[in-house]
């Protein structure tokens, strides 16, 4: 094939002229994503030092840091951080595990192809409160069939009752929900690692355990620390599953949950914006541990490294 | 593959059209239960003989007015946030596929970041300021919301589509006879396409999902979405909801997300994976 030669034009030229195009055409979302992001949040913050209370705007008064002495020095705002945590760690280890099963056998499958990649998009299509009110249901000693179906567990057991059965069971919808998406990343990095290395390994004799953790778990580095990273992100946030499942009740809480209440339910804006900064915050801190933990490669990730 | 793999395979099919079927065929069964029946208490999976309620429930979504109202807020709202942000995201995607220039990494960064920003942080200013110039409990109150998580979701995934395409294929057919227009029109538009549809179908299922925004910036039907209706469906009691009804109306809310997810499972896959992956 015959290359191209593009015709020749004063370099400094064009890339002036680059330059300008591609700034031009990023302009509208650079400046989008500020308004409805950093300027808000922003606001947060300017926010957060003041005692304000919509149901009485005119008190509105500066108080400095107070309101967030007030959230750090609550055992609240601690039990809710810790609940968000319990709720990250298990749900993304679970998720990993079963993510994984799944990734192999889609990748392994000859037949009926996509059926099994058309069901596992299921999940990921269906609204999270939706989910979130089919899992409450089913766990319902009222209505539901988890009771029926579980050996051990009574048929009157009520598992919103308590904080262990209630976070068990807005975790299993979380899982429910996330696990396909897990899954299509891992088989996305599974796509990756080249057969000739499996097959190499087999034929030294390595056995299907030892090539799972010497050839392929290695190769797929990349793709299962991405994964971790977004999943454990996403679950940070929860919220909607709670919202519906349990409302907070039992101490089940998210940091989330709490920074709503305080802000929709009680229109305490100040102390409201100060969790606000604080629940982004502790975002940052969780992805800051898990790429400095896991040493995530982001541009490697994205085959620029 | 050897006979034991094969069974493996097998059973692995199996258990994952189980994991992702139950809860979908759990929602249909219940959305079939005569209320009766279900306030009366009657566990178990299937509606009993003279439990069942055949169309009862869903004919009582469809007639109420609410429901219908969120609907359309929903497929509203929804089309006009896509739509805003698949053009948006395609001009910023397309620079950073095709042109040198600074700041490209910047661009980039922000999406990401702003991608794993926690949203409820942004509910109380946004609360605030919406009421202040009166954007609350109104469509464009949720849409530009809305561009917080779709624009970086957007921007990543075409921003790996773009990168694919051949682009000295255009200059090519310039070279051919073709006219500027003509060459992107036959050449680019087509390659790109397929990308652009991709991230249109991953917008709308992030903000027809969005429940947060929905429940905090809207305060009656004027604007709230479907999640939020569902969740204020009947009181606020936890414990206490009309579990047949709701099943339905969860039914109707989410057969046109499973058929959209049937058509194009594809292009979904393909869009998820490129956009957290590859970039």
């Amino acid at each position: 094939m015959s290359t191209y030669v593009a015709p020749r034009v004063d370099q400094s030229d064009r890339t002036v002229a680059e330059n300008k195009l591609g700034r031009l055409l990023v302009a509208p979302a650079i400046i989008l994503m500020l308004i409805v992001t950093a300027f808000p949040m922003l606001r947060a913050l300017w926010l957060s030092v003041y005692d304000y209370s919509l149901t009485a705007p005119d008190d509105r008064s500066f108080v400095g840091l107070r309101n967030y002495t007030t959230a750090l020095t609550d055992s609240l705002f601690w039990s809710t951080t810790l609940n968000t945590v319990f709720i990250m760690v298990v749900t993304v280890a679970v998720e990993l595990v079963i993510g994984f099963i799944f990734a192999m056998v889609m990748h392994r499958i000859i037949f009926a192809r996509g059926v099994i990649r058309t069901s596992i998009l299921i999940p990921y299509g269906i609204i999270t409160v939706v989910s979130g009110f089919a899992w409450q249901f089913a766990f319902s000693n009222n209505n539901g069939f988890v009771n029926d179906w579980l050996p051990l567990v009574g048929a009157d057991f009520n598992w919103f009752g308590q904080y262990g059965s209630a976070m068990a069971a807005i975790m299993v919808s979380e899982i429910w929900k996330t696990t396909p998406f897990m899954s299509l990343l891992l088989l996305a990095g599974l796509a990756q690692v080249s057969e000739d290395m499996i097959e190499a390994a087999k034929v030294d004799g390595a056995s299907w355990w030892q090539r799972l953790w010497k050839v392929i778990l290695p190769n797929m580095r990349s793709a299962i620390m991405v994964a971790v990273l977004f999943r454990a992100l996403d679950a940070y946030r929860i919220f909607d599953n709670i919202f519906v499942m349990t409302a907070g009740a039992q101490g089940t809480e998210s940091v989330s949950f709490l920074t709503y209440r305080q802000v929709i339910e009680q229109f305490q804006l100040g102390m409201g914006s100060a969790l606000s900064v604080l629940l982004f915050l502790s975002v940052l801190v969780v992805a800051f541990v898990i790429v400095k933990v896991f040493r995530v490669d982001l541009a490697a990730a994205r085959r620029e490294g | 593959m050897k006979p034991m793999q094969k069974v493996g395979v097998v059973l692995g099919a199996l258990l994952i059209l189980f994991w992702c079927l139950l809860p979908v065929a759990w929602i249909i069964s219940l959305s079939f239960k005569t209320q009766k029946s279900v306030e009366a208490g009657s566990p178990g999976f299937l509606p009993s003989d003279s439990g069942f309620a055949g169309w009862e429930n869903y004919s009582s979504v469809i007639d109420n007015e609410q429901f219908r109202r969120a609907i359309i807020n929903s497929i509203g709202i929804s089309l006009i946030a896509t739509l805003l942000s698949v053009i948006i995201a395609t001009l910023a995607a397309y620079a950073i596929a095709r042109l040198e220039f600074k700041g490209k990494r910047f661009v980039l960064t922000t999406a990401l970041v702003i991608a794993m920003f926690p949203v409820v942080s942004l509910v109380g200013p946004l609360f605030d300021m919406w009421r202040a110039i009166g954007l609350y409990d109104t469509w464009p109150g949720l849409i530009i919301p809305y561009m917080s998580f779709t624009l970086p979701l957007a921007i990543w995934t075409l921003s790996a589509f773009f990168r694919e395409i051949p682009w000295e294929m255009e200059q090519a057919a310039q070279v051919d006879g073709a006219t500027a227009w003509q060459a992107f029109r036959k050449v680019i538009v087509p390659l790109a396409a397929p990308g652009v549809f991709t991230a249109a179908i991953l917008t709308f299922f992030f903000a027809w999902n969005d429940f947060v925004f929905g429940i905090s910036l809207t305060s009656t039907e004027a604007a709230r979405p479907i999640p939020a209706a569902l969740s204020f469906f009947v009181g606020s009691d936890p414990f206490n909801r009309p579990a047949s009804l709701l099943a339905a109306g969860a039914v109707v809310s989410t057969v046109p997300i499973v058929i959209i997810v049937l058509l194009f499972q594809r292009k979904i896959v393909a869009g998820l994976t490129s956009g957290a992956v590859k970039g």
